[in-house]
Order: structure tokens, then C-alpha cells, then sequence
């Protein structure tokens, strides 16, 4: 990535976090501000990086794939679906239910993903009116079915939504500890040892925010370390020169298009059974199209995609710090207070980026188009 | 098409029902039928009886001339957002962002019929106010999809991502204004909505006792209109010459970049004036929701209509009457309406995917592949 974008990706994120520091800093020490913003922005950023991620193998096989919204949807419903089939109807305990409404909702991404690969691969449809196909079948497909299982006389569950299983719970990765452990060490432990306190938060994380950090750089090492890789760049820059070596572009498209099903699917797992235990009609709220705009700022790479989704993740975790601090906003400063105002920011970040202002970037050669033999 | 088939027949039975196999129609038609026919699956799978359902439906739709009414109430946005939606097809670009549009142009038309009275201090005569207002929709959603028009011409920022973010920041805008600012002071309401417009903002009925309204009427001669203004005019031929090949439209002295803006506002402004219809005509304010929906539904009605204004209209009155009838569905067999919803999908699909149905029905590809959106580059 070059540095332009990467020092853009670093003001942006610190003037998010300024705000909330010099909002709060007459309750709670900076430090700690800080802190608790970075674990807010790698929580909510979650399902931008994986939705990014599944544009990105998409796109580099020369797919554009509009309908990571539409997958994330699906995923989420029928992944909380399964969970609650498993331990209300199944009975089992709550963490089986939980993992196999995860592998269901990841299946979903892959089975949208290969009615996507079927529709731009097979049939040659035009692909971003493919992708607004499965945006638009997942809203009226989850529409339906929660109102059909769930609300209806004579449903399943006779009119009450059961309590989901649950949602995944937190893992503690021992970074403080290690790090208080050297700073006992120092001869002034004091500052050292606050802060490593504070950093507490930030190595507090569910398991899919982690999987998904994960996978950036496994998608990172796939991408432009292995073979799968390279034959999936080329069938994205030069499907054609692709074919003569003997690649199946058909088959490469469909692989890399099924990953990023997958993913999209991982993606909606963690609206039903990371974030929260329970679904809601049109849920993801377009963070498929965000995810998207990451992708395309982050230069169609996992690691300048994730950046990218970084910086959407810290303008919904001001959304939610500012709450905190309500009472303690500036009458001069009363937008903030507005959550309809605060809550643009992403949307509005998301056009200014795709301006190209902060460079241009430049998708694979033979995106979007089908390819002829 | 019918004047196809009279060139190729000459007395011969078998070039008539070959030219009929090969006619455009058949696979929307095809494609409506496949849907239901899987629409029906889905219901029979989750407890339901498809029979019931689509007998109810077909009865809430056009059992009587209250159905018949109520389905052209549907069908009136509808042709409005379908028109934008198609039109901007027409130019190459895709306008996802009906629905922000269409939500601003419902919240300018409310205001302009419930504030401006008061706010000038006289009362306006109702044909100068049902202009006002409606033009005030028109100009709210001109001027929403004309930033990303404007953005797509000078940047490149794509249409499709920029569009759909204007629709998050209209519905968080108009969150904000039924809340807040604009919100129906009556003691009694709890809900985000607007007061109810004056009487002299309102379109009235076509009949007495029926709701259907000359906005109906109005949406047949814009579909006219639109027709005409793509068909019939230079600037029309600039916009398709733009949409079926810019690098050509270039080369041919076109401002392409002029031409996007365009197409997007009037994209815009159709969809502006589908919310104002939608307030002046039928709700008489605006309330938050409403408009949930719409623009998916438009997108699905523009290509189902093959994006042409005839063809428009004919969806999206077949919309209308699936949406009226639904509700009649609801009431005698206790399916949600929301099954409209994946039928409509499904209709899409297999619309977009004509090779789907081509190939399930052996109907022979057309000889040109026609150009709708254009990817990140383009």
C-alpha cells in the first residue's frame, strides 16, 4: 500500500478517536479512551474485513460480487436459525448449537456464492445485476422465513421467538499478561504496568473478530504467496493468457467465487452469533456495500482491505463511545449528540474514499467481464 | 413483437409460430410463471397451500373494482420508480438509490403541503400547491442522485456504491426530521410521521369512494413521456448512445460526463416524483417505512419491464396487483406477505438469468448481448 493512503487510513482513524478523547477525557484517562475505542474498532470491524476479503478473492478472479450484503444477510438467519433448531428443538448445550449455527451460516455464504459463480461463470449474467438478484432474494427469502417460522399463527414456534443459544464468548489472548511480566522487570514499573492493563480490552475478543484478523494475513500468503494465488491474479488480469497455459478460468472463477461465499457467510455469523443472539429484518444495514468500498480503497489486497475496514470500524465505534459520553458534549459541539448525524460518518467516509482524492486505485484488469473462449 | 411476426408470415403457419417462439415477451412471461411455479414450492415447504395462496391473491388483486383500484394505488410508485430505474439503465448506469430518492422527494412533497401555508402566511390555491409540492419532490430526489451522477462523471466513484450510501444518509435524515423537526405535533401520536397535509395539496380521487388518483393517470403520460423524451429526442440518443458505448458517444462529439449527470437527475427526479405522488396523492404525509422496499422492487420492475417505459408500466402494474393481493392472501390463509417479496426475487432472477429460462423452455439466445451496468473501471 502506499504511504498517501496509509497515512490517510491513520489521520482519519486518529481524528475519529480524538474526538471521543477530548469528549471524554474529563471522566476517563485518555489512555483508557483510547483503548477501549481500539477494541470497539476491531469488534465492529469484523464484518467489513471479512466482507472486504470476500471481494477481494472475488475480484481478483475477475467476479465483482455486489451481493456480499445479500450473503451476510442469508448467512445471518439461517446460521441463528440452525443454533436455535439445535438447542430448542435438538437440545443441545449451547456451544455445539452455537458452532454449527457458525457452519451453517458459512455454508450459506458458499451456497450463495455458487449461485452467484453459476449466474456471472456459467450463464454470463451481468454480475452486479447478479449480486442485486441475491441481495434482493436474501431480504425476501429472511423476510419471509422469520415472519412464516416465527410470527405466524400455526409456526413453529406458535408466535414466540425462542431465545437464541447465546452468542460466542469472549477469549482472552495473554498479551498484557506477557507485557506486565516484562515490565515488572523495569526499575519504574508504574506507567508500564497501566498501560498494559489498559491494553487489557483490546486482546479481549470473540472468536470470530479473531478468525477474521486471521485470515487477513492467510488470505495475504494465499493471494501472492502460493500457486492458487498467482493462477487466480491471472485469471483476473488475463483470463485469456490464463487459458492458454492450461488454467480453467471457469474453474478458478468458481473456487475463488465459492471462498468468498464462505466468507461473506462467516461475515453474517457474526451479526446472529457474535454480536448479538438475535435477528432483525435488513440487519447488515449495508455493510456489504461498505465492505466493498474497503476493498476497492484498500487496492483489491487482504491487508490494504482490512486497513480500509479499519477505518469504517472506528467511525462506528465513535458512533458507540459517544454514547457514554453524552452529557458531557459541548452545547457548541450538539451534532454529536444526534446519533442519525454521528451514524453518517461511515456512509459519508465510504463516498469521499471512492472519489479517489486519496489516490486511485485500479482493480484487476478483466473484472467484471465474463469471460468468452 | 407483433409487426415481426407479420413481416416473416407469409401465409406460412409455421414462420408465424416460430416468429411468436422468438418474441421478446416470452421470457418475462416465462420467467413470471417459473417464479410462481417455485414460489409455490416454497410455500407447500413451509406449511403453507400455494393453491389457496395464489387463489387469494388473484382474488385480493382483480376480484372487484375495489381490487382493481387498490392495485393501480400499488401499481402508481411503482411505475414511477421503475421508469427511473430503467431510464438510468438506459444510460449505463445503475441507480440503486431509487429508495433515498424516492423517501426525499415524499419528505420535501409533505413539507411543502403541510408548512409552506403557514410559513408564507396565505393559502395557496390547490392546483398552484399540488405543483409546488410535487415539484419540490421532483427537485429533492434531482438533486440526490445528481451527486452521484456528478461524482461517477468527474471521479469515477461508482455509481452503485455511491448510490446506495445516499439511501443510508436519506433514511437517516428522514429518521431524523419525523423525529425531530418535522414530526406531527398532535398530542395523540407516538409515530415518526409528518402532520397531514392541506387539503388544497392533495390529488384527488379518480372516483368517489375509490382511493386510485390522477397520480395514476399522471404515471401512464410521464411512462409516455419518458418514452418519448429517449426515443424521440437528441437527447434522448445521447443517452443510449452513452449507455450501449461511451468510448463511441465520445468519439462522436458527446459530452459523456454531461449525459451521466443527466440521465442520474432524471433518474432522480422520476423517483423524487414517485414519493410525492405517494404523499400528495394517497397518504397525505409522510411516515417513516413507507417507502421501505421500493427501490429493489423498481430495479426488479425495470428489468423485468426489459427496461423499456411500455414495459415499465406493464411490471409494475403486475407488482402492484401481487403486492394488493397479498394482503388478501394474508387475511384468508394466514401466509405472510412477505412471500411477494421472494416471488419478486425469484422473478428477477430468472429475469436476469434468461439463459435460465432459455434454457429450461429451448428458447434461442437474441444475437446481441445488450450492455446494462459496467464494472469499477467503467
Amino acid at each position: 500500500m502506499d504511504w498517501r493512503r496509509f497515512l490517510f487510513i491513520l489521520l482519519i482513524i486518529a481524528i475519529l478517536f480524538g474526538v471521543v478523547v477530548l469528549i471524554g477525557k474529563a471522566q476517563v484517562s485518555p489512555l483508557v479512551i483510547i483503548m477501549s475505542m481500539l477494541a470497539t474498532t476491531l469488534m465492529v470491524a469484523t464484518p467489513l474485513t471479512l466482507g472486504a476479503l470476500s471481494g477481494v478473492f472475488c475480484e481478483n478472479a475477475a467476479v465483482i460480487n455486489i451481493g456480499i450484503e445479500g450473503m451476510m444477510l442469508a448467512a445471518a438467519f439461517f446460521g441463528w436459525l440452525a443454533a436455535i433448531y439445535m438447542n430448542s428443538i435438538f437440545h443441545y448445550p449451547t456451544m455445539p448449537s452455537l458452532i454449527v449455527g457458525v457452519i451453517v451460516a458459512v455454508l450459506v455464504g458458499g451456497l450463495l456464492g455458487l449461485l452467484l459463480a453459476v449466474l456471472s461463470v456459467t450463464f454470463k449474467v451481468d454480475q452486479i445485476i447478479g449480486g442485486t438478484v441475491i441481495n434482493i432474494l436474501a431480504v425476501g427469502i429472511t423476510g419471509y422465513l422469520n415472519r412464516q417460522l416465527f410470527f405466524e399463527k400455526g409456526s413453529i414456534f406458535h408466535g414466540n421467538v425462542p431465545h437464541a443459544p447465546g452468542v460466542l464468548p469472549t477469549l482472552h489472548i495473554p498479551v498484557p499478561e506477557a507485557l506486565s511480566a516484562v515490565c515488572n522487570l523495569l526499575p519504574s514499573p508504574q506507567g508500564c504496568l497501566e498501560f498494559a492493563n489498559a491494553l487489557g480490552k483490546v486482546f479481549d475478543q470473540r472468536p470470530i473478530a479473531i478468525i477474521a484478523i486471521v485470515l487477513v494475513f492467510v488470505s495475504h500468503y494465499v493471494l501472492f504467496y502460493t500457486r492458487w494465488g498467482l493462477r487466480t491474479r491471472a485469471v483476473g488480469e488475463h483470463p485469456r493468457a490464463a487459458d492458454t497455459v492450461g488454467i480453467s478460468v471457469e474453474k478458478v472463477r468458481y473456487a475463488n467465487v465459492i471462498i468468498g461465499g464462505l466468507l461473506a457467510g462467516l461475515a453474517g455469523a457474526y451479526f446472529t452469533i457474535e454480536s448479538v443472539p438475535s435477528f432483525e429484518p435488513l440487519m447488515t444495514n449495508g455493510r456489504g456495500f461498505i465492505s466493498l468500498a474497503a476493498m476497492i480503497f484498500g487496492n483489491w489486497t487482504p491487508i490494504g482491505a482490512w486497513t480500509a475496514a479499519l477505518i469504517f470500524g472506528a467511525a462506528q465505534a465513535m458512533q458507540i463511545n459517544l454514547q457514554f459520553f453524552r452529557e458531557l458534549i459541548p452545547p457548541q459541539w450538539a451534532f454529536l449528540q444526534i446519533s442519525y448525524i454521528v451514524g453518517l460518518a461511515p456512509y459519508i467516509l465510504t463516498m469521499i474514499i471512492l472519489t479517489g482524492i486519496v489516490g486511485k486505485t485500479i482493480p484487476p484488469a478483466a473484472d467484471g467481464q465474463p469471460y468468452e473462449k | 413483437m407483433p409487426d415481426r411476426a407479420e413481416k416473416t408470415s407469409t401465409g406460412h403457419i409455421g414462420g408465424v409460430l416460430r416468429s411468436l417462439a422468438e418474441s421478446p415477451i416470452w421470457v418475462p412471461l416465462l420467467a413470471i410463471l417459473t417464479a410462481m411455479i417455485v414460489g409455490g414450492i416454497v410455500i407447500a415447504l413451509t406449511g403453507g397451500n400455494p393453491f389457496a395462496a395464489y387463489a387469494g391473491l388473484l382474488q385480493g388483486a382483480l376480484g372487484s373494482k375495489k381490487a382493481l383500484s387498490e392495485t393501480a394505488v400499488w401499481a402508481t410508485p411503482y411505475i414511477f420508480a421503475g421508469l427511473a430505474v430503467a431510464l438510468a439503465f438506459k444510460g449505463g448506469l445503475f441507480n440503486i438509490g431509487a429508495e433515498g430518492q424516492l423517501a426525499l422527494g415524499a419528505v420535501t412533497a409533505a413539507w411543502i403541503g403541510y408548512a409552506l401555508p403557514d410559513v408564507l402566511g396565505v393559502s395557496i390555491p390547490p392546483v398552484i400547491h399540488i405543483s409546488l409540492a410535487v415539484g419540490g419532490g421532483m427537485l429533492a430526489g434531482l438533486i440526490w442522485s445528481a451527486i452521484p451522477g456528478a461524482l461517477k462523471a468527474y471521479t469515477g466513484g461508482h455509481e452503485v456504491i455511491n448510490t446506495i450510501m445516499m439511501n443510508y444518509i436519506a433514511l437517516n435524515m428522514t429518521s431524523y426530521l419525523l423525529n425531530g423537526p418535522m414530526k406531527d405535533p398532535s398530542p395523540t401520536n407516538v409515530i415518526a410521521r409528518t402532520p397531514q397535509i392541506a387539503e388544497s395539496a392533495r390529488i384527488p380521487p379518480i372516483f368517489p369512494g375509490l382511493r386510485v388518483h390522477w397520480g395514476f393517470v399522471l404515471a401512464l403520460v410521464v411512462a409516455f413521456i419518458t418514452w418519448w423524451l429517449l426515443w424521440k429526442t437528441t437527447l434522448g440518443f445521447e443517452i443510449r448512445t452513452v449507455g450501449a458505448n461511451p468510448d463511441a458517444a465520445r468519439y462522436a462529439g458527446i459530452s459523456v460526463k454531461r449525459i451521466i449527470i443527466l440521465t442520474m437527475a432524471f433518474s432522480g427526479l422520476l423517483a423524487g416524483l414517485a414519493g410525492a405522488i405517494e404523499v400528495t396523492g394517497l397518504n397525505y404525509r409522510h411516515e417513516l417505512g413507507f417507502s421501505i422496499g421500493y427501490g429493489f422492487d423498481a430495479i426488479a420492475i425495470a428489468l423485468l419491464g426489459k427496461t423499456h417505459p411500455l414495459g415499465v408500466v406493464l411490471a409494475a402494474l403486475l407488482f402492484g396487483a401481487m403486492r394488493n393481493g397479498a394482503t388478501r392472501m394474508q387475511f384468508l390463509t394466514q401466509i405472510p406477505v412477505d412471500v411477494i417479496s421472494v416471488i419478486q426475487a425469484l422473478i428477477l432472477l430468472f429475469v436476469a438469468a434468461d439463459a435460465i429460462i432459455r434454457y429450461i423452455y429451448r428458447i434461442k439466445a437474441p444475437a446481441e448481448r445488450v450492455v446494462l451496468t459496467r464494472g469499477w473501471g467503467g
